[in-house]
């Protein structure tokens, strides 16, 4: 890596000075690279040799930009918004630069200390963030999508360009669920479908969009942070449940201000008198039949046509639904609310004394319901969790002792982050991560062909601590040095996450 | 950055870096037996970069025998000795000894892995082109990547021990930037070559490449080599940087050219057999059944 000018080990082909200056002789865009004694002399834009260095607008480049995110503070010590037009592109050092692993490079399988081992001082303690890039191929992606449409069955094969990528896995409430990636698709079949599952991965981690259709299911466009788009449809609201669901909410606030009320949507259609929640409460039969296929009492399915009309059917003319009233048991005067699972749609109507619904104004205690069902939705993303294991060898780049290194991030006396956010760490045996990567830096992730996943990942501990689980103490620098390093991208501190360098509360000691 | 050696996670294959060589290789036998040979590897690994790099402008000027004896013999370090010997039959046409340096290399460390040593099998690979040894009985399937944008085994080839074969070798379309590392004066996808060892393999591959080509069309974009690499062996020859589209008959005769001289190569003994690849068809030079019906 270009940062070699300040690593402690000295090189031993660092090339001679005098081969060194020919080279440089006849340049006029063109960059002669030392990382390797070829001395490869790059035309502008061009790389290497190697493809791993290239000339990025007249200087010699690693080929992967290295990330600092640094926050800012002003004089009432509060975060300021980062300025990115007004950045004079300089790093300022000190405790506000945190280093993340992203570009940090790897010495995998890590034979050698990691990439960087930085340290800072903050409020009086020497912080240490060992920083290095996993190369990962024990690694998945789990996608959350919120919609109640259907997606396909649950074990359905998930496909990019016909290539299996994952798996539909089980469904969580309002949300279908998808395992991309693993172990499996990566390195267990066909060479094409490893590459492709790799490229999935890292699209999506990058907070990319993928186009992926699931066998016997529908086609979905996935996008970390976006609403999903199902079957060429733009999902938009979550529902606040299924018709029968919001039955089931809201059945208690109805009871007593109407006799009878239909939830209209395109999955499940809910009467409430028919339906558990109105039995439980003695509700009296109202004897309107909708349309559609009776699933379990008070549940019908098919009540129209999908579309964007009423619930996610076709419908724009609620009563439509209607197949008929029984004149044995509604009776004049009924009530009757129709009402779409967003609460979107709403009508309000009383019988005559045909049983004809008629129009009528809706009543305070039921236009507060409709208004608490348009409250209760929330916008339809999705959600993309990388998740990781670092392993031993990776650890090892950490400290000599990489078991220690398990125990201290267990102990809560070592902090994980990956390009700076915050992860989840499973319980259990090793350090299994995950991270939401819409909370990382853009692109922090790469591959390498194996094909495997590259993702950046940060250990952070007061210097005391590092020494004590056998870190590789010679090998700290201070975070000003990070200055030299000619690939260094500074980009702003995301100002919701917990700064990692802040000595943590608590630590289980 | 010094050389590099890991063995990589399967615990089977090592991984030997240096610069812009990257090795892969991988013994079979008695495990203390491999263990010796990683090391052997290892050990004449270390200066082979340095050994090149001494030699460079010589290494990147063509070969001629005129030229070679006026020297006193070319090249004098132990790969750059085995790129010579490689390119030395195609003196009369353009070549320099550099088209020969991933098979030469391969070759080299193979040679030191199995010194002394009494293993099963062993290959090196050095980003495609690959050297192997084989002991009586034994096998290797090797796949053929057609396109390495999206790769995928196109074809498969066994290759026995009994077979004049312990070096194979690819070139073609996958030049800086798309893949590879080297510039090419044809338009093949990929050629693949079977020779005695990796570096004929490597040199004959590029002739074939270079002869799959469609002069003058005006589909094929050519720009000097030194444009691209100021310090290029090609100079101010013409290389292809892109190819357009090309009609099926169009694409047939560009095989057919390359063929003709694989064909010439393999009659002359110079090579075992050699696939050629283009847009999704394909030519084979040989005559032994085996691998006409691999491709």
């Amino acid at each position: 890596m270009s940062g070699m000018d300040h690593d402690p080990v000295a090189s031993t082909d660092a090339p001679e000075e005098s081969a060194l200056a020919a080279a440089r002789a006849k340049s006029d865009d063109i960059v002669t690279c030392d990382a390797c004694p070829v001395l490869c002399r790059i035309r502008l834009g061009k790389t290497g040799a190697c493809d791993r260095y290239g000339n990025i607008g007249g200087k010699l480049a690693r080929m992967d930009p290295f990330v600092v995110a640094q926050r800012t503070i002003d004089q009432e010590g509060r975060m300021v918004p980062f300025m990115e037009g007004k950045w004079d592109g300089a790093l300022v050092p000190g405790p506000n630069s945190f280093i993340t692993g992203i570009g940090a490079g790897t010495t995998y399988p890590d034979y050698k200390p990691a990439p960087f081992i930085v340290s800072s001082k903050i409020d009086g303690v020497d912080m240490v963030t060992v920083v290095t890039e996993g190369i990962f191929s024990y690694c998945g992606v789990k996608v959350k999508i919120d919609t109640d449409r259907y997606v396909g069955p649950e074990q359905a094969a998930v496909r990019v360009k016909g290539e299996q990528v994952g798996h539909v896995t089980t469904a969580e409430y309002g949300s279908q669920m998808l395992a991309i990636g693993g172990v499996r698709h990566l390195t267990g079949g066909s060479k094409k479908e490893g590459v492709i599952a790799c490229d999935t991965m890292l699209t999506l981690c990058n907070k990319g969009a993928v186009e992926m259709s699931v066998d016997g299911g529908a086609t979905l466009t996935v996008q970390g942070g976006r609403p999903p788009v199902i079957n060429g449809a733009a999902e938009e609201r979550m529902r606040v449940g299924c018709g029968s669901a919001t039955i089931g909410i809201f059945a208690k606030q109805w009871h007593g201000h109407a006799d009878e009320v239909i939830v209209v949507d395109d999955h499940i259609t809910g009467v409430l008198t028919e339906h558990q929640a109105g039995r439980f409460l003695d509700m009296r039969p109202a004897g309107i039949r909708v349309r559609g296929r009776k699933s379990t009492p008070g549940r019908y399915f098919q009540v129209a046509n999908p579309g964007t009309g009423w619930g996610g059917t076709d419908i724009t003319e609620p009563l439509g639904i209607i197949e008929k009233i029984d004149p044995k048991t509604a009776w004049p005067g009924l009530r009757l609310l129709m009402v779409s699972t967003t609460g979107e749609h709403a009508a309000w109507f009383v019988l005559d004394g045909d049983l004809k619904p008629q129009p009528a104004e809706m009543p305070a205690a039921i236009s507060i319901v409709v208004e608490r069902i348009g409250e209760n939705c929330e916008p339809a993303l999705c959600t993309v969790l990388f998740m990781a294991g670092a392993g031993g060898s990776l650890r090892a780049g950490v400290t000599e002792n990489p078991v220690r290194l398990t125990r201290s991030v267990r102990e809560a006396i070592t902090r994980v982050t990956s390009g700076g956010a915050p992860v989840y760490v499973w319980p259990g045996g090793g350090i299994t991560y995950m991270v939401d990567v819409t909370t990382m830096p853009d692109n922090a992730f790469g591959y390498v062909p194996t094909p495997a996943i590259v993702g950046p990942i940060e250990f952070t501990m007061s210097r005391a601590d590092y020494l004590a689980l056998g870190g590789h103490g010679d090998f700290i620098r201070p975070v000003e040095s990070i200055r030299g390093v000619e690939r260094v991208k500074t980009i702003p501190w995301t100002p919701a996450h917990p700064w990692p360098l802040t000595p943590q509360i608590g630590a289980g000691r | 950055m010094n050389p590099l050696a890991v063995l990589l996670p399967d615990g089977k294959r090592l991984h030997l870096q240096h610069g812009p060589i990257d090795l892969i290789l991988e013994a079979w036998g008695d495990a203390r037996e491999v263990a010796a040979a990683y090391r052997q590897a290892t050990t004449a690994f270390a200066d082979v970069l340095p050994a090149l790099v001494r030699e460079l402008p010589v290494l990147r000027s063509p070969l001629s025998r005129e030229a070679g004896e006026r020297q006193g013999g070319g090249p004098q370090g132990p790969v750059a000795q085995r790129m010579r010997v490689a390119c030395e039959p195609y003196a009369a046409e353009f070549i320099t000894p550099m088209a020969a340096v991933a098979g030469a290399v391969a070759d080299h460390v193979l040679a030191a892995m199995l010194a002394g040593r009494d293993l099963a099998k062993a290959y090196v690979n050095d980003g495609g082109d690959i050297a192997f040894h084989l002991a009586p009985g034994e096998r290797l399937t090797c796949g053929v990547v057609g396109n390495l944008r999206s790769p995928a085994i196109d074809g498969t080839v066994t290759l026995t021990a009994d077979m004049p074969v312990r070096g194979i070798a690819t070139s073609g379309a996958a030049t800086k930037g798309s893949g590879g590392r080297s510039f090419s004066f044809g338009i093949a996808d990929a050629v693949t070559v079977l020779a005695e060892n990796a570096a004929a393999a490597d040199a004959a591959a590029t002739i074939i490449a270079n002869a799959v080509d469609l002069p003058g069309h005006r589909a094929i974009q050519r720009l000097p080599a030194s444009e691209i690499d100021p310090d290029s062996d090609l100079g101010e020859r013409p290389v292809t940087v892109k190819v357009g589209k090309l009609f099926e008959s169009e694409i047939r005769a560009a095989l057919k050219a390359g063929a003709v001289k694989g064909e010439a190569l393999r009659q002359a003994g110079l090579i075992f057999g050699a696939v050629l690849l283009l847009r999704g068809h394909h030519l084979v030079c040989s005559n032994d059944i085996r691998l006409l019906r691999a491709a």
